[in-house]
């Protein structure tokens, strides 16, 4: 086995040990802290495939996590209410079966990507980072001014939704959901990065006049990553909306967009437990750092330019440095 | 016969600077062509015309026929014409097998051919192709070119920088791909390697073709005007 895949497995694993240590010791709490640092990694996989491996520095990524939320929240309210949510064209009932709403949840954001990722891949650069920036603030606007679903105040569903077999409501039942999710994005990621697509993609990103002179079209290859890429994410929002039982307009906010690009680079971009581990960290201090100061995100600013500057392949890489040192004496 | 590659007054510019004044040549199917010139006369500018990396402003590219004018590098490559660009420019974070497989389009040439031309290449299939040497990530350019299945070989200044007996590799590599029919398109600066394997040349002076004919024509006194040798 090779180092990079002892590295992923043991990130997951350490994820899933925390969950049912915390699960036996009784401690719910810490449970869905795991959920938490399961969804928003699987979130930071989605923008993985786009910025990490495709070098599109999306800077709108929560307008796909909060569409996969808010997907989540109407479909349940809905259900709740028996009221449908479209009448015209065709009837389109609410539900609270997440096997039904997280294909709509993928759906919705993958034509939102194909329509933001068609106009914003004409640009690069910086340019690219606005344009993403600007349509995700659209949406933001959109939500909070839209007072059909909650508008700023957002929209609470008292259920969460259900899952055949399972309880939901047990918090390590709900954790081995994200957890498997998270385990399938993975992997899926694994396999597309390694097919000739992936291949083309990360062509694209070293070089994309290279890449074309060996019959790559650059802008396809692209669009399709991007909206693969938010497919992820708006799962991840829809996870993350049962989690709460509760959606707001900041799921859409660019401060959601920064937090999922921080999982990225702090964990490593262009790796694939990357997002994992930057989420887990991120929770972690949070978690230990928020009740001493409300001001813990210094911390993090300073870890995130420290990462930065001398380890660009984030904590993923640094682990991977030292255990080739170890190797080598 | 309408030739397999040809170029009839093509001009170019980046930005307002004119790079190109009328550039001719024509290649016949399965043989080699050298275009040569000194530093700065307009060789890659010709090359990135013909791969459409930079478009043309005025004259014609024809190839197999059909006028290049309009198409885009991708649709070029799908068409038959495999760039090798200058500096070995490989993909650096890929290994060597997936920068073959990323470019691997249907036809005779596959990976196992690949690795028959360069053996080398069969030792390092899974090392990220940024830690080769220079010669090996030439001879995977080449490679990765010839997986596109290319019609037409444009190799630009494939030997440059390169020790001898690495340079002797990629020479008799690219004799091996002649005699196996392949058209080539060669900018190199070496005239005595061009002359083993080129049937004609064509020099460029200031963006424009002086000179066409066998290398066996070229006297040394052209030689030394146009090629500073």
């Amino acid at each position: 086995m090779n180092r990079d895949l002892i590295v992923n497995l043991v990130i997951f694993a350490l994820l899933v040990a925390v969950a049912l240590g915390a699960h036996v010791a009784g401690q719910g709490f810490t449970v869905t802290l795991a959920t938490k640092a399961a969804i928003l990694g699987l979130a930071g996989v989605g923008l993985n495939l786009a910025l990490g491996y495709g070098g599109l520095v999306s800077f709108g990524h929560a307008a796909f996590f909060g569409i996969g939320g808010y997907v989540t929240g109407i479909f349940a309210s809905h259900a709740a209410n028996g009221d449908p949510i479209l009448t015209l064209p065709f009837t389109l009932m609410g539900s609270n079966e997440m096997l039904g709403i997280w294909p709509m949840a993928m759906l919705a954001a993958a034509l939102a990507a194909l329509l933001i990722g068609a106009l914003s891949l004409r640009t690069s650069g910086v340019y690219f980072i606005m344009v993403t920036l600007a349509f995700a603030q659209m949406i933001y606007y959109f939500a909070i001014s839209w007072p059909r679903y909650g508008g700023e105040d957002g929209l609470s569903f008292y259920v969460r939704n259900s899952f055949p077999g399972l309880n939901t409501f047990d918090p390590i039942q709900y954790f081995a959901i994200c957890a498997g999710l998270l385990a399938l994005a993975l992997l899926f990621t694994a396999v597309v990065t390694q097919s000739r697509f992936g291949l083309a993609l990360q062509a694209t990103r070293q070089n994309e006049q290279r890449s074309t002179a060996v019959g790559i079209r650059a802008t396809p290859v692209r669009l399709t990553a991007f909206v693969l890429s938010a497919m992820i994410t708006a799962l991840a929002g829809a996870l993350y909306a049962d989690l709460n039982r509760f959606v707001s307009p900041s799921m859409f906010s660019w401060h959601m967009s920064g937090e999922i690009m921080v999982f990225v680079i702090l964990g490593g971009v262009g790796r694939l437990c990357g997002p994992v581990a930057g989420a887990a960290v991120f929770i972690l201090l949070e978690h230990l750092l928020g009740p001493v100061s409300d001001h813990w995100q210094a911390l993090l600013g300073l870890m995130l330019l420290a990462i930065v500057l001398f380890a660009p392949g984030g904590l993923i890489g640094l682990t991977l440095k030292a255990l080739r040192r170890t190797e080598h004496g | 016969m309408s030739a397999f590659l040809e170029l009839d007054g093509v001009t170019a510019s980046y930005g307002t600077v004119q790079a190109l004044f009328g550039v001719s040549l024509r290649l016949d199917e399965g043989r080699v062509l050298a275009l040569m010139g000194r530093n700065g006369m307009g060789k890659t500018t010709t090359i990135r015309c013909i791969s459409r990396l930079l478009p043309h402003k005025g004259g014609t590219i024809r190839f197999r026929s059909s006028n290049l004018a309009g198409l885009n590098a991708p649709r070029v490559a799908r068409l038959g014409i495999g760039l090798v660009p200058e500096g070995r420019r490989c993909f650096a974070p890929l290994t060597v097998a997936e920068n073959l497989t990323v470019a691997a389009r249907p036809g005779p040439w596959d990976i196992p051919r690949v690795v028959r031309l360069f053996p080398r290449l069969g030792e390092r299939m899974g090392q990220v192709s940024r830690t080769l040497s220079g010669g090996e990530q030439q001879m995977l350019a080449i490679g990765r070119a010839l997986m596109t299945n290319p019609k037409l070989l444009v190799l630009d200044e494939a030997t440059e920088g390169l020790a001898p007996v690495v340079r002797q590799e990629i020479w008799e590599g690219v004799r091996r791909l002649k005699a196996e029919g392949l058209s080539i398109l060669v900018v190199d600066k070496s005239l005595k390697e061009l002359a083993s394997v080129a049937d004609s040349a064509v020099v460029l002076e200031r963006g424009q073709t002086v000179w066409t004919g066998g290398l066996e024509d070229l006297t040394p006194e052209m030689a030394d005007r146009w090629l500073g040798v």
